[in-house]
């Protein structure tokens, strides 16, 4: 194998057999073999059948509930976000270090726990469930316990984007804008917002990615009826356990397709980034 | 007014932009963690300390530690062996190959535990094979250490790909240039240069192995005592009604969350300039 490998220049260090094969064996055995098994499955019985499967009404009814809760969520997160990057890089308050440590909770804490507590908070009697429910606005067990779900799942993303870039972005261009006379808002929306703007892209795609793709904290809260608030991968388990292994295959098919799609957008983001930024 | 007074916001819109940031991350962060804790002592210390310590949770406790402590070390190896071939050597196509390490970020979690069903299932590939030689993977603990492995894959490899780039190869050169061995090299030049970035990205590999979900949920088939672990074993509680003893088993997962926040954030404080991703 490490033949077929030619460096473009040599190199005196060792170890260059032994961390290609480990890293090309675990690579194959643990990625590339198990998802090329999607793909084969989902094509073993035809176009016709991967068709049939993956845009059924209900398989598309999934998609909407899924990638529209994931878009409003990661809206949601742009916004709010961007606040809580600004007032981290910008100002000082009391347990700063804290609120800061705070803002990855989401990554660290397991999505069931974030489910069930969720639901706990939104459900009818729930701390704010019993506010809500008077008002019209029932949020678990709705497609709207999604869209929170999402929120809570996606909420680090913009703010670990957006902060590094808000730090760079320079006073004196701020400066220059006030000289020329603009507000400080026309200063906020012309000149730190456009620079900010390929971070804040980039943490909302993170965020509808990683959002379109959740599981553990949506079933809790979601409610989980077919057509109206029923997740995609809860679809693909659904068809496991009734064993129609193709139909789960061809559903996460599309699903792969869409996180291929993400990942290019994310390269995208990232020239336009550097080119931005004059890197 | 000066130019320095007018680059900072009014007082009062500074204030009001604070006051929002906390708001938000109160209702949104700090809420479904006192929710937990609240939940899960809501009938007494005692009954808490009941739900932990009953056979299926110490159970469900022990395959979560195991899990985790095979899935990582092997990540762990992984991902310094990729670091290695990726920063110490000049070969064409290592874009390439650092997105598709980093791709089972962008996989829903219930499609990586669904190649696994596919290849090592009743009907997968390699069904027949396994069920002929009386192998179990599938609905038994191999399987919940492959989609493990497989969540977890980029964790360690990503924190250190850019670091060992960065650093390049002139101190390992000049080891070697001075007698030592290849090994010699690896264990007193190259790992004293890494050794936090290393810990940040175990100690982030870590807390999504014990905490993941979705993947383990689709190869576990649910077996008390047997195939849960501590995130199943919730989910498995919660939908029997056990609230009480469902959120007692998360607090032990909300607890797991803050000591890994506590540790990242002290990783991130002292040595922010050798770390890479913070997610």
């Amino acid at each position: 194998m490490v033949g077929a490998l030619t460096l473009r220049r040599p190199s005196a260090l060792p170890g260059l057999g032994l961390s290609f094969g480990i890293t090309l064996f675990w690579l194959s055995f643990i990625v590339l073999i198990p998802l090329s098994a999607v793909f084969a499955k989902s094509a073993s019985g035809g176009w016709d059948a991967f068709v049939d499967a993956a845009f059924s009404a209900r398989s598309i009814a999934s998609y909407k509930v899924t990638f529209g809760a994931a878009l409003l969520a990661a809206a949601i997160n742009a916004v709010f976000g961007l606040l809580v990057a600004w007032v981290l890089v910008r100002y000082e308050f009391p347990f700063k270090r804290l609120v800061s440590a705070l803002v990855d909770l989401p990554f660290a804490l397991p999505t069931a726990v974030a489910g069930i507590a969720l639901t706990a908070l939104y459900a009818d009697t729930g701390l704010i469930g019993r506010f809500l429910e008077p008002l019209g606005l029932p949020v678990a067990y709705k497609p709207a316990g999604i869209v929170v779900a999402l929120t809570f799942i996606g909420l680090p993303f913009v703010v670990r984007t957006v902060e590094p870039v808000l730090a760079e972005v320079s006073r004196e261009m701020e400066e220059a804008a006030l000289t020329l006379g603009a507000s400080r808002l026309q200063t906020f929306t012309r000149v730190i917002l456009p620079t900010l703007f390929p971070a804040l892209a980039t943490g909302f795609t993170l965020a509808f990615a990683r959002g379109a793709g959740e599981y553990g904290s949506v079933i809790f809260i979601a409610g989980n009826m077919p057509f109206r608030s029923e997740i995609t991968p809860l679809l693909i388990i659904t068809q496991l356990e009734e064993f129609d292994y193709a139909g789960a295959a061809s559903i996460a098919t599309v699903m792969l397709f869409v996180s291929f799609a993400m990942l290019l957008v994310l390269n995208l983001l990232q020239h336009w980034q550097q080119r931005r930024l004059g890197t | 007014m000066s130019g320095k007074t007018r680059l900072r916001e009014p007082a009062g819109i500074k204030a009001l932009l604070i006051l929002a940031a906390l708001a938000y991350i109160t209702l949104m962060l700090l809420l479904p963690l006192g929710a937990v804790l609240v939940e899960a002592l809501k009938k007494g210390f005692g009954v808490w300390l009941e739900s932990v310590n009953e056979p299926d949770a110490r159970s469900a406790i022990w395959l979560t530690i195991m899990v985790a402590a095979i899935a990582v070390p092997l990540n762990t190896v992984f991902g310094v062996a990729a670091s290695w071939f990726i920063s110490k050597y000049d070969f064409r196509g290592k874009p390439l190959l650092i997105t598709l390490i980093e791709l089972p970020f962008s996989v829903s979690p219930v499609v990586s535990g669904l190649v696994f069903v596919l290849l090592f299932g009743a009907q997968g590939w390699f069904g027949e094979w396994l069920i002929d030689r009386d192998i179990e993977i599938i609905f038994a603990v191999p399987g919940l250490v492959l989609a493990t492995v497989f969540v977890t894959f980029p964790f360690v490899a990503r924190q250190l790909i850019p670091l060992m780039t960065m650093q390049g190869r002139a101190n390992e050169e000049a080891a070697l240039t001075l007698g030592a061995s290849g090994w010699q090299t690896f264990w007193h030049v190259t790992l004293p240069n890494i050794r936090f970035a290393l810990l940040y990205g175990v100690l982030l590999c870590n807390a999504r192995a014990m905490g993941e979900f979705g993947a383990v949920s689709v190869v576990s088939g649910h077996i008390r005592g047997e195939t849960n672990t501590m995130p199943l074993h919730v989910e498995v509680l919660y939908n029997e009604y056990n609230f009480v003893a469902a959120f007692a088993v998360a607090s032990l997962l909300v607890v797991l969350a803050l000591i890994t926040l506590a540790l990242k954030s002290a990783l991130e404080w002292r040595h922010r300039d050798e770390l890479a991703a913070r997610f």
